[in-house]
């Protein structure tokens, strides 16, 4: 079966305003990443602030430059595509963002903005109002919901709303930018639900992009850790859970305890910040704060180190 | 009494609206031994910023305390002059926020704001730097001295919480508030933060008052845990009890929802169906009925406060643990 | 139809706040009564009769007279009918260019977001005055010859306005929603940065009524807009001005349409800009 979203060695750079006249330094926010999606399979992107996820995101569906390397969907070329042909692709690949509320036009109704992506698409020929109500009945959402504006939902339902409207063309793949933030924990696992329920029966791949590593494990085949612009690890969700070999995934893992006053505290403190993109740290970037560190870390980025399906890229893994 | 560094009694705060009184706290009550530290466990909606505002009073124009008390260090705050509470915060009370962005002055260097703190001894500038310069190291800010010239914008976002609770700690107070500090923070940054707050609070012997949604966080820092719902307490105790034993259907079904809790990979993960309830109209008898698993009859009048093993307690008429 | 029902939501939050009220009375009054004239009028506002000239008010005259002897409350009736056109035109036209102008520079390539900037300022360095006397070289004096130089000398404002707006909606996520959809920059600025950006520029435009009546007023005062015996408030105020002396009606005839029609459309707009702040729209 051949990948429906293959991603090679993705770059994306940002010009920074330099401290002299005519000086443009860059930023690497994606510093070479590469990864493959599989039709009806969920991967998850996972890393904290600077890691660029974000970033991935907009660089695979098009909102942001790409600087150098391959983006493929459905084996087709997505860097350097002329705007008339993303129209097309647009389609069948779909984005939910990040705020709830803030992604959704303050003006429109929900009925409206649900069914949007026909408007864009010219399709003025469907029934819009039948859709709309088969949109809100695939993810939840009564009838009247439709006449409400965005700033009458709260966040779980305006979540929703997201979903209704990435699936309203029947996309092939859904890319979910932390579709849990700002959502209490008793109201996430609607969402998460919901898109397994979705995946399920439409078939749909899905990229989730996340910091929140409780969320991947649920929902996720697949995972990737990055760090400051880099994939460190990547394989089956479970694998990595129960044995994690590139540092930082501990640390991550470690960063988020369960509820449980008598848990063995082994928390794993890295100390330090996340280097800023100005700033990046010679050969492994984790090294300035990795507790592992050792001989050759600060030369050059690891190579990877395959483990079956697994991948990761550190001298001293654990 | 001297052991009790802050008391709330049956706080009740209504918001003013359009559209009616918002009931945003009930009979809220709670206390925080002298150098304890005590959680607060809620999610949107439960009035804990509110009580927070309540007890630093500085609630907004529409809001008004319709009933209770709050002592702090013996004293009734609620009879205290706005001048008199304007020295008491910053100085026997205070707090570190949440958004570390937009809690300090962005046009005055880190020194000059350590200054100002400092406004009431009347010592040298040298020495209120040197102080200031002894916190900062303190919470683990590199090259302290020379970092006083310094603006908040040239500091990343864990360095600011820091400087915040830096700032916070500087007059030694009995209480810290920290309303959701870690919230806007990565999961590692997080680790430190906690770190750091038990490390200092060991060191001053301050009492922590801890807000937050994140439950993990909660029982590692945290020895008292209050929970919060709709703008009740709906059950409190030691952290160990609450966790391992919840005696309030709420707080069972919020650890349950807790992915972290959920060791097994699954593709349903449980949720609390529904919202929660209008406040202007809240329902009778207990707030939670209308979203409980185990609501029966009885529920529709008040529910009792039930005591539990060790001072735990739960307002529930369940008469086992769910 | 839609448009229609968000016209009358508003229209009843106007009417809620007191100062509201007032200023659409009075300037539903004043619009009235300029559309009106024929009916309301009492003379004809270009007759003379010498023999009356510059008369107190009396039964017949209920402002009094000018120095032709023509009645000063027809006259001002009708000219309030020259000062509504003025103002309605120019500002409906400014707006509706600055509005489309400033669209394109805030969310369009830099060039031209450059192009209209240098455009805007040009066109704001120019003073008022000396740029009617220009035009009015140009094309002679005449109410168009007004509503030309209002036009071109507000335009930048509501560009600007409309520019600023724009670019602090580009970036927002639901704009970023609607490119990921695939909207072309057409569909996005109609439909989407237009209906959040139109707010402030109305509320500019009803503040901006009076100011322009009152640039009309001075155009003509200065004998650079509507020409005699075509009555304009300012012509008014330009007559009472010379014979004060005998007089003190036509200055008062001249300068009373002007203060009411600026208290009432400061009213409106001070109303409008609490109806459209979006913390009190969550009432609906």
């Amino acid at each position: 079966m051949s990948a429906l979203l293959m991603v090679e060695d993705l770059r994306v750079r940002f010009p920074v305003r330099g401290s002299l006249p005519g000086q443009t330094r860059h930023i690497e926010a994606v510093a070479g990443v590469s990864l493959a999606l599989a039709p009806g399979e969920t991967l998850g992107i996972v890393g904290e602030s600077g890691s660029g996820k974000t970033t991935l995101a907009r660089a695979i569906t098009g909102l942001t430059p790409v600087a150098a390397g391959s983006v493929r969907f459905r084996d087709r070329e997505l860097v350097g595509l002329e705007s008339r042909a993303w129209k097309g692709i647009r389609r069948e690949v779909a984005m939910m963002f990040q705020d709830p509320v803030g992604s959704l036009s303050p003006r429109l109704t929900v009925r409206s903005l649900i069914t949007e992506p026909f408007r864009i698409h010219g399709l003025k020929d469907r029934a819009l109002d039948q859709e709309a109500k088969r949109l809100l009945g695939m993810v939840g959402l009564s009838t009247d919901f439709a006449g409400r504006f965005p700033f009458q939902l709260s966040g779980g339902q305006a979540r929703r709303v997201g979903v209704a409207r990435a699936l309203a063309l029947d996309p092939a793949l859904i890319i979910a930018d932390e579709p849990t933030a700002g959502l209490d924990v008793s109201v996430q696992g609607e969402i998460l639900n919901l898109l397994a329920r979705l995946q399920e029966e439409l078939g749909l791949a899905i990229l989730i992009i996340t910091h929140n590593l409780n969320v991947v494990r649920h929902i996720t085949d697949r995972m990737a850790i990055m760090y400051l612009g880099r994939v460190v690890e990547s394989g089956p969700t479970e694998a990595l859970f129960a044995a994690p070999r590139h540092p930082y995934t501990l640390a991550l893992l470690s960063a988020n305890p369960e509820p449980n006053p008598d848990a063995v505290m082994n928390r794993l403190e890295i100390p330090g910040e996340v280097p800023s993109l100005l700033n990046r740290p010679s050969g492994c970037e984790f090294h300035t704060r990795c507790p592992f560190r050792g001989a050759g870390c600060d030369r050059e980025f690891p190579p990877a180190s395959p483990e079956g399906v697994r991948r990761f890229h550190c001298y001293y893994p654990r | 009494m001297s052991d009790t560094v802050l008391s709330v009694n049956n706080l009740s705060v209504d918001y003013r609206t359009e559209r009616g009184a918002v009931q945003a706290l009930r009979d809220v009550s709670l206390a925080v031994p002298r150098g304890g530290i005590v959680g607060i466990v809620g999610e949107s909606g439960c009035g804990k910023s509110t009580l927070i505002n309540a007890i630093i009073r500085l609630l907004a124009g529409n809001a008004g305390i319709t009933g209770g008390e709050m002592i702090f260090e013996g004293r009734d705050l609620l009879g205290l002059s706005p001048d008199a509470m304007r020295r008491l915060r910053g100085d026997r009370l205070s707090m570190v926020f949440q958004d570390p962005m937009t809690s300090l002055n962005p046009v005055l260097s880190i020194g000059a704001q350590m200054r100002d703190l400092q406004y009431r001894n009347r010592v040298s500038r040298r020495e209120k730097n040197r102080r200031a310069v002894a916190m900062l190291e303190k919470v683990g800010i590199p090259d302290a001295p020379s970092r006083l010239t310094q603006y908040p914008h040239e500091f990343s976002g864990g360095m600011r919480q820091r400087i915040g609770i830096a700032m916070a700690l500087l007059a030694e107070p009995a209480l810290l508030i920290a309303d959701e500090p870690t919230t806007a923070l990565d999961a590692t940054l997080e680790v430190q933060i906690i770190h750091l707050l038990q490390a200092l609070q060991r060191d001053t012997g301050c009492a922590i008052l801890f807000i937050s949604h994140h439950l993990g966080v909660i029982a590692e820092l945290c020895e008292q845990v209050v929970v919060m719902y709709a703008g009740r307490v709906v059950e409190s105790g030691a952290v160990r009890d609450i966790f391992h034993r919840p005696a309030h259907p709420y707080t069972a079904r919020l650890l349950e929802c807790d992915p972290a809790r959920i060791q097994k990979a699954t593709r349903e993960l449980p949720t609390i169906p529904g919202d929660i309830p209008d406040l202007i109209h809240p329902p009778t008898g207990c707030i939670f009925r209308e979203r409980c698993p185990h609501a029966f009859d009885a529920c529709v009048t008040p529910p009792p406060w039930r005591d539990w093993s060790d001072g735990q307690r739960a307002l529930c008429h369940l008469e086992a643990r769910p | 139809m839609r448009v229609l029902g968000l016209f009358w939501r508003n229209l009843r939050r106007v009417l809620r706040e007191p100062l509201g009220l007032v200023g659409f009375t009075l300037a539903l009054l004043l619009v009235l009564s300029a559309l009106f004239a024929d009916v309301m009028a009492t003379h004809d506002p270009i007759g003379l009769s010498v023999m009356d000239r510059l008369q107190d008010p009396s039964a017949e005259h209920w402002l009094g007279t000018d120095q032709l002897g023509r009645d000063l409350y027809s006259r001002v009736l009708y000219g309030g009918q020259v000062a509504l056109q003025v103002a309605l035109i120019a500002v409906g036209a400014a707006l509706a260019i600055g509005l489309v102008l400033g669209m394109l520079a805030g969310f369009g390539p830099p060039w031209l977001d450059n192009a209209l900037m240098l455009l805007f300022d040009t066109l704001r360095s120019f003073p008022t005055v000396m740029f009617a006397l220009a035009v009015v070289t140009l094309i002679g004096p005449s109410m168009g010859t007004v509503i030309l130089v209002v036009v071109l000398t507000s335009i930048p404002t509501y560009g600007r306005l409309a520019r600023t707006q724009t670019q602090s909606l580009k970036h927002a996520e639901f704009i970023l929603a609607e490119r990921a959809m695939g909207a072309g920059m057409g569909r996005i600025l109609t439909v989407h940065i237009l209906p959040n950006v139109v707010g402030p520029l109305l509320i500019l435009a009803s503040m901006d009524i009076p100011v322009v009546i009152t640039i009309e007023a001075g155009l003509s005062f200065l004998g650079l807009g509507v020409r005699p015996p075509t009555p304009s408030w300012g012509s008014i105020l330009n007559d009472g001005y010379s014979f004060v002396r005998n007089s003190p009606w036509p200055l008062i005839a001249g300068g009373l349409p002007l203060i009411l029609t600026t208290i009432a459309f400061t009213f409106l707009g001070e109303t409008l800009r609490d109806v459209f702040d979006p913390r009190i729209a969550r009432e609906r």
